[in-house]
Order: structure tokens, then sequence, then C-alpha cells
């Protein structure tokens, strides 16, 4: 096996009293696409500003493409991409600029970085766009050059915070198109996110994050297999019933999780599931049957939900 | 080939410095030139023809009723001789404060700039050395312009005002490097609006339109400590003529705010971006 990009143990980072990341310890392989799963502040973010080398662990152990961060900042730093949860492209500059003067930031030839920037332009589905000014790009084209930009040093590991927040689902599939390339192509991609189906999309291997702490670790079909049921049926009584109703329900499905919106009932066959509640009197207002997913696995683990 | 040798530097500076400055300030000054370019150019239009308006309306219109003025070491000259070395001293703060502070303050806070450049592989240094870089080149530009001005005007009364530029660099490299330490650790725009509390009475009051001899005193030493001091009276010793070895305190004062500026400056961009 080849040895690991990334090695993490008992990583952990304090504020005062906080510990935005507490004790966490995960390997990532090259070629492999890893993600962070986790709620609004789990720490996935921190974590990845560690692992970019921005911010100074308060203890345990972290070496990036085999080296410590806190002597070889700059070395990992110009082995990385980073593509931060906001965008910080410089809007003064306009679209293949950005590439070009990121490029020169990591101290590369300028015709290197001149070729580069129209194979990534390219890449990024933005020809038509190079000298356009940053602000009058949409919210998925800033993203995509982001990506680009963060190619441009032809990096060993591509970081990612959340890539597709805030974006349209069009737009979110052009980029998930794009982020799966690279994934083929054999680069290492490390993400964070709070969407499931994106994990599910991208993630080779994950780990999921809550309160600074990794509560599981597997690929999403092995996390639904240990957590979740095949099947998840998700019937609604209305708001203020939906308590009450679920003290009838006992005995039906392998597990019960009431929302407050929502009964969720987690069985291998929905359907008879359903059937079973009907006979015994009980109407549901609405019902749906459907795959499990890391939002059950979440639940499960965390006995909550990941977006709130 | 490893990754220490791929990215590896002929001459290897020392593990503590490494991380704070790769030696690639241009790329960050070449990225200011692109943008100024592109974008903000008429600032710096304007930036040329605020001290030369201050020197025509003030050194003709008010230097027609005032007459001469004696500078600091005696010398009889025109007010607008007295007044224009003053006035270059002024813009060179100006225009280094500018750069350095409302310019710096929102691309770090705003625009997220820096956070973009360091997490290249460029050190806050580079990132500091460049922006500052960038402002003396403007600031050196300005002052040609305005001693060429002055030239025109027969304002320069020696051969010594050659030396101005370089001391216009000095003048606004110490505000750059000091401004922008201040400005690391500044949060809001009411915070960032004490700078203009502090320039303008510099502005007024340091020698620049007068002598310091009208004042009391005291006042003339407060005036003294102040950095629009130094920096007038290095000006007009030397468009004068009449600098001798002192305007050495003068260089030493600026050495000193220079250094001083850098550390501070670096120390905080290190604790807000990489710590």
């Amino acid at each position: 096996m080849p040895a690991p990009v990334i090695v993490a143990s008992d990583l952990t980072k304090r504020y005062k009293d906080f510990a935005a990341v507490d004790g966490i310890s995960f390997e990532v392989a090259p070629g492999e696409s890893f993600g962070l799963l986790g709620p609004n502040g789990a720490g996935k973010s921190t974590t990845m500003r560690m692992v970019g080398a921005v911010s100074t662990r308060t203890s345990g152990d972290l070496r990036i493409v085999d080296l410590d961060p806190n002597d070889y900042g700059p070395e990992i730093r110009s082995q990385l991409g980073v593509v931060p949860q906001a965008d910080n492209l410089d809007v003064e500059l306009k679209a293949r600029d950005n590439l070009v003067v990121y490029g020169r930031y990591f101290g590369l030839p300028r015709k290197v970085v001149q070729q580069r920037a129209d194979e990534l332009m390219a890449f990024a589905q933005l020809e038509d766009k190079v000298k356009a000014k940053v602000d009058d790009l949409s919210g998925g084209m800033k993203r995509r050059l982001t990506i680009a930009r963060a190619l441009i040093n032809d990096p060993r590991i591509l970081l990612l915070d959340e890539p597709t927040t805030g974006l349209d689902p069009q737009a979110r599939h052009i980029l998930w198109d794009r982020l799966f390339r690279l994934k083929e192509q054999g680069t290492t991609l490390v993400l964070t996110t709070h969407y499931m189906d994106e994990a599910e999309q991208l993630c080779d291997r994950l780990v999921v994050v809550d309160k600074g702490s990794i509560m599981a670790e597997g690929s999403p079909a092995a996390l639904i297999r240990r957590y979740s049921s095949r099947e998840v049926l998700e019937v609604r009584f209305g708001s203020d019933r939906n308590e009450r109703v679920a003290g009838q329900l006992a005995g039906i499905g392998e597990r019960i999780e009431v929302l407050p919106d929502r009964i969720l009932v987690y069985s291998e066959d929905g359907e008879a599931e359903l059937n079973r509640i009907t006979e015994l009197g009980l109407r549901p207002l609405t019902s749906l049957v459907r795959r499990s997913s890391l939002e059950d696995v979440f639940l499960r683990l965390t006995g909550r939900s990941l977006i709130e | 080939m490893s990754v220490l040798e791929r990215t590896g530097r002929s001459t290897p500076l020392p593990r503590s410095l490494r991380a704070l400055y790769a030696g690639n300030a241009r790329s960050v000054m070449a990225r200011g030139l692109l943008a100024t370019r592109s974008t903000n150019w008429t600032v710096v239009v304007s930036g040329f023809f605020e001290p030369v308006f201050y020197l025509l309306a003030m050194g003709f219109g008010l230097g027609e009723l005032v007459g001469a003025v004696s500078t600091s070491t005696g010398q009889e000259v025109s007010y607008g001789a007295f007044i224009a070395p003053a006035l270059l001293a002024v813009s060179a703060m100006n225009g280094a404060v500018y750069d350095s502070t409302w310019n710096v303050f929102f691309k770090m806070n705003y625009t997220k700039l820096y956070q973009g450049m360091l997490s290249t592989s460029l050190g806050p240094l580079d990132v500091a050395f460049g922006e500052i870089a960038l402002a003396l080149l403007r600031g050196a530009v300005y002052a040609m312009g305005f001693l060429i001005v002055m030239q025109v005007l027969g304002l320069n009364l020696s051969w010594l005002a050659i030396l101005a530029l370089p001391a216009v660099v000095l003048i606004a490299f110490a505000f750059a490097s000091f401004g922008m330490a201040i400005t690391s650790y500044m949060k809001t725009f009411q915070q960032m609006d004490w700078i203009n509390f502090v320039m303008l009475p510099m502005f007024l009051f340091s020698a620049t339109f007068y002598p310091l001899s009208v004042y009391p005193e005291w006042i003339q030493t407060v005036i003294q400590a102040l950095p629009l001091w130094h920096a007038v009276e290095l000006m007009r010793g030397l468009t004068t003529g009449t600098a001798d070895l002192g305007v050495l305190w003068h260089v030493l004062y600026f050495a000193v705010m220079i250094l001083v500026g850098l550390v501070f400056t670096t120390k905080r961009l290190r604790a807000l971006f990489l710590g």
C-alpha cells in the first residue's frame, strides 16, 4: 500500500477553553477521495485549516505529504490546492488573471503559469469568460474559477471546504462532474460537507464529525449498512400529533426516530411497515419510502439532523 | 524526488524566517500593478494633483500676502519654497498611509485577498514587503512629478533637492510599515476613523505652513516627536539646500519606525492567518 499523504493522530485545536477539534485521527491515501461530514460548527473547517498548514495545532500529530506543517508550512502549501468555504477570488483582476497571478505566488515560471491557466479555464468551462470581471460571474462560475485557481500549482492534494454550499442544483451537478473528473485523474480530494448526497457522490471514504470528534468512519455504503437499515419510511401525522402517534407504533420497524415534523421508521421493507401502520387504523397525512442515506447515519450517531 | 527537493531553494534561509518569507514579494507587487492598471488608475492620477493644487493655492495665493519666511536654520525663503517641501512630505505620508491602512484593511477584512495569498507558499513578510513596495513605487512617481513642478516654478533652491526623491521613499516606507502594523490590529471601520483623526492635526501643525518657532516651547517638543515634523524638516533641508549631517537624525528616526512597523506587521499577520 502506498504511504498516506495525510496522517493525523489525536489532532487537537483549542481556542481558550473551547476545543474546536478534539483529538481526531485519520489517514488519507494518495488518490483517495476523503470526506469530513458533519453539521456547522463540528470542527470541519478548523481541521481543514490545520491540514492546509494555515493554522497551528494545539496538540497531537499531523503530517502532510510526510512533512510536519509546524516546520514546513510553505513547502506543504506548495503541494496543496485550497478551495475555501467563501470565495476569496481577487475581484480587482479579470478571471484568467486570477489564475496567472495565483500561480506566480507559488514562484512558478510565467510561461508555465500561462499555459496552465489556459488549460484550466477550459477545464472549468470558462473559456468565454477569460476577460470577465470576477463580480460578473455567477456563483457556480466563481466556484469553478476557485477550483481552477487551486489547481494552478498542480497540487498533490485538493482541499475543498463545503464546495457546493449556496449553489443551485444545476451548478452543483456541473461542479460534481468536474470534481469527479479530477478524482478519475487520480487527484487526492479532501472535502468537507454537510450535504449527504455530496458525500455519497464524491467520497470513497468519510468520517462523521460532531463537536470536534469523529463519530464513525467508513465508506458511505458501509456506514449506511452499519448504522441504518436498508429503507426508511417517513410518515407525517401533523406537527402536534407525531409525538402522540409514535407511542402507538411500538413493534413497528427496527427502530423509530421521532422528529418535530415527521416520524422515521427504519426497516428492511418500508412498504410492509406502512401497511402495518394503516392496519392499526392510523392514517398518516403523507408517507414516503426511501433508501437510507448518510443523513440517517448522522441522526443515529448524534440524535440530531445534519442541517438544522 | 522528494517534496523538499522539488520545492527546495538554492540558498536555504533559517527555518524560523523561511516560514515568514518565501523571497517572492515581487509576485505580490506584480499583482498590485496589474490590479492598478485594470481598476484603480483614477485614484493614482488624483493623488498626484492634490499637493500641486495646495502648492498653487497657498504657495502663490497666500504667499503674496505672507512674503518671506525663515526656516529652522534661519534662512529667508519665499513662502512657496517654504511650504513646497512640506507638501511633498505630506503627500508621501498621505499616499503611504492610504495604501497601508484603508487599502490593507479592505483587502484583509472584506475581499480576503491576504487569506488567499497566504494559502500559497507566500509568507506574511512577502505580502507585507510586496504591498509596501507598491506603495513606495507610487509615492516615488508622485514625488518625481512634484519635484519637476517645483523645479519649473523655481522652488528648488539647491541641487540637494535631487536627494528629496530617495528621502520621500524613506519617509513613505516608514509611514507604510507603521500604518500596516496599526491596521492589522483594527477590526471595524470606526476604529479606522481614528487614523484620520491623528493625520489631520499632524498635517496642519507639523511646521507645514509656518515655522515651528511660533509655538510655545512645550508644544514645539511635542511636535518634534511626531514623524511628519521629521519628514518636513528633512525635505525642507534638502530642497532649500541647508541640510547638514543633522539630517541623519531624521533618517534614523524613520529607520526605527520602519523596523518597529515591520516587526509588528509580521507578528500580527502571522497570528491572523497562520495562528
